[in-house]
């Protein structure tokens, strides 16, 4: 201990010992970030309504209210069915936009790059109101397909962004190989570029999946009804009161995004 | 040789061009959804923000944000509060990221963890969780009286203080990440130079290390205030009506009052003022930069 607490830690051959109190910021820093949502897992077992830790008593009761609630089901499934089709929607259009404007390499690439980031340059709170009034006239508040187009869109920049620097490390001569052998552009693609940069668009779609089932805002004001989302729903309750059913959805939230980052990792790894 | 290769040479060209455009139009979908879903609607209310009720173009809502007090006070209120979660998010990001580049590989993957989790856990859980946390019979006020820190329960939550502590923690990863990258692209074999040249650590730091890291301490930060100035979940949930930010405004304006004029008018407000700082800061950093630090 005393010897690694001597032993130089960076270049500029400052010592452990020395910046101990980096060490301490640092990790009081990743505690600050991950505590609080971790702390909402033990706290849904609570018998009590108000939430106090360590929990007086143990009890299912918050998750029993959960799935037992018919509204709160159909929200839960209204979220799983948009996430699932907003992958379908962004996944491939996203990449086949990474894939066109990385090989073609045109002037306009840059440009078309830009309009692709948009989505998340703009405040939500303006595609919200806006995508609001162009349902109103088409008809399209609080359905489904709604909610999916405009998740689609969102969900867009992050697909072309994972896949671009898929393609970045991928290297483009394989295919030129296909094609000089006398494959199709379309069928290089498939069977030669595909398959190498399948983790990243695995990667893009789960991304996807998450932009969608997350997304509180445009929901907010695009779904409704039978087709409210499961956070639009949450959204609403917790602006009434701290209701402890919420800790049991957000605890079955939390696990799904540890999962899915789980395999976007697993995934991503063997990417490289 | 020349003349008998230069239509060749054109036609090869020609060919090059045209399948340069087929597989720029790859990208057309993808395209034209954004067109769609993003431009059109955002300039319907471009458009809707010049009418007045009477449906003629005016400058009416325009003029109402200029002259009165409550909307330079709302504006004043979103640029304090995105300055000040900004300003935390250095503070408490700045050591992080400094200590995990300089980490080894391997543990920093590992660290990467603990901002990447709440990176990507739902910003509806999050606040949740500093609702609960926060309360007056919450774990941070129960805690701090048991250590007799204070007597009385803090008003942690539904105020400014519990929108600047939910901002703070759901704004720091977007200033970790793009910060990380950079600071792990610095050469250590400056420091080294430096050390070699007589600098202590300290002096080392200040005139080597962090001017290297600023384009991506300004990457980030401007990420987080431009993200500051349009958030609505967690100020609304956690501000409890009393700290009023635009993007708030604009929600009431739409759902109460389905005033679409006077909406808009602040959201183009909001835009322009968005625009303007992501163009100020991809002139000052790149735009590469701040793109892959977004999401």
């Amino acid at each position: 201990m005393t010897g690694w607490l001597s032993r130089p830690a960076s270049e500029t051959q400052i010592t452990h010992g020395r910046r101990l109190w980096l060490y301490a910021v640092g990790g009081a820093v990743m505690l600050f970030l991950v505590l609080p949502s971790l702390i909402v897992i033990p706290m849904s077992f609570s018998d009590s309504q108000y939430l106090s830790f360590p929990p007086p008593a143990w009890s299912l009761r918050w998750y029993e209210n959960y799935f037992g609630s018919l509204e709160w089901m159909q929200a839960t499934w209204t979220s799983l069915k948009a996430g699932l089709l907003t992958m379908l929607v962004a996944t491939p259009l996203g990449t086949l936009a990474a894939y066109g404007l990385h090989v073609s390499r045109t002037r306009l690439g840059g440009l078309a790059m830009l309009v692709l980031a948009m989505p998340i340059m703009m405040p939500l709170i303006l595609i919200g109101i806006g995508v609001f009034n162009v349902y109103v006239q088409f008809g399209l508040l609080n359905t489904l397909a709604g909610v999916v187009i405009a998740h689609s869109m969102l969900a867009l920049p992050l697909v072309v962004l994972v896949v671009a620097s898929g393609l970045k490390s991928y290297d483009m001569n394989q295919e030129r190989a296909a094609c000089s052998l006398g494959a199709s552009r379309p069928r290089a693609f498939l069977l030669v570029t595909l398959p190498q940069i399948r983790f990243s668009v695995v990667t893009a779609a789960l991304l996807a999946f998450l932009t969608s089932f997350d997304e509180v805002i445009v929901a907010l004001f695009v779904s409704g009804g039978q087709n409210s989302t499961l956070t639009r729903n949450m959204f609403l309750a917790l602006r009434d009161q701290i209701d402890p059913t919420i800790a049991a959805i957000s605890t079955v939230m939390i696990v799904l995004t540890s999962l899915l980052l789980a395999l976007s990792q697993l995934f991503g790894r063997s990417d490289r | 040789m020349p003349t008998t290769q230069a239509p060749n040479a054109a036609l090869l060209h020609r060919d090059g061009v045209r399948e340069h455009w087929t597989l720029f139009s790859l990208g057309l979908p993808a395209l034209l959804l954004v067109f769609v879903m993003l431009v059109v609607p955002i300039g319907w209310l471009f458009w809707l923000s010049f009418l007045s009720d009477a449906g003629a173009f005016s400058l009416e809502h325009y003029r109402r944000l200029a002259s009165q007090a409550s909307y330079a006070r709302i504006f004043r209120t979103t640029f304090e509060v995105s300055l000040i979660t900004t300003g935390l998010c250095v503070l408490l990001g700045y050591p992080l990221a400094y200590l995990l580049a300089q980490l080894p590989r391997r543990i920093a993957a590992l660290c990467m963890i603990a901002v990447l989790l709440p990176f990507w856990t739902s910003v509806l859980v999050r606040t949740y969780a500093w609702l609960v946390l926060l309360q007056r019979q919450g774990i941070v006020n129960d805690w701090g009286m048991g250590l007799g820190l204070w007597q009385e329960p803090l008003p942690l939550v539904h105020n400014l203080a519990g929108t600047l502590i939910g901002m703070t923690h759901i704004m720091l990863p977007y200033l970790i990440l793009p910060l990380y990258g950079s600071m792990r692209a610095i050469d250590g074999d400056y420091l080294k130079a430096a050390a070699n040249l007589g600098a202590s650590p300290s002096r080392a730091f200040w005139s080597v290390y962090l001017p290297l890291s600023l384009p991506g301490l300004v990457a980030g930060a401007t990420i987080v205030f431009i993200l500051c100035l349009g958030f609505y979940i967690t100020p609304a949930l956690l501000g409890g009506g009393r700290v009023i930010l635009v993007s708030m405004r604009i929600a009431t304006d739409i759902e109460l009052f389905f005033n679409w004029g006077a909406a808009s008018a602040l959201g183009v407000v909001l835009l322009v003022l968005t625009v303007a700082l992501l163009f100020a800061a991809s002139r000052l950093v790149g735009f590469d930069r701040l793109a892959g630090g977004a999401k």
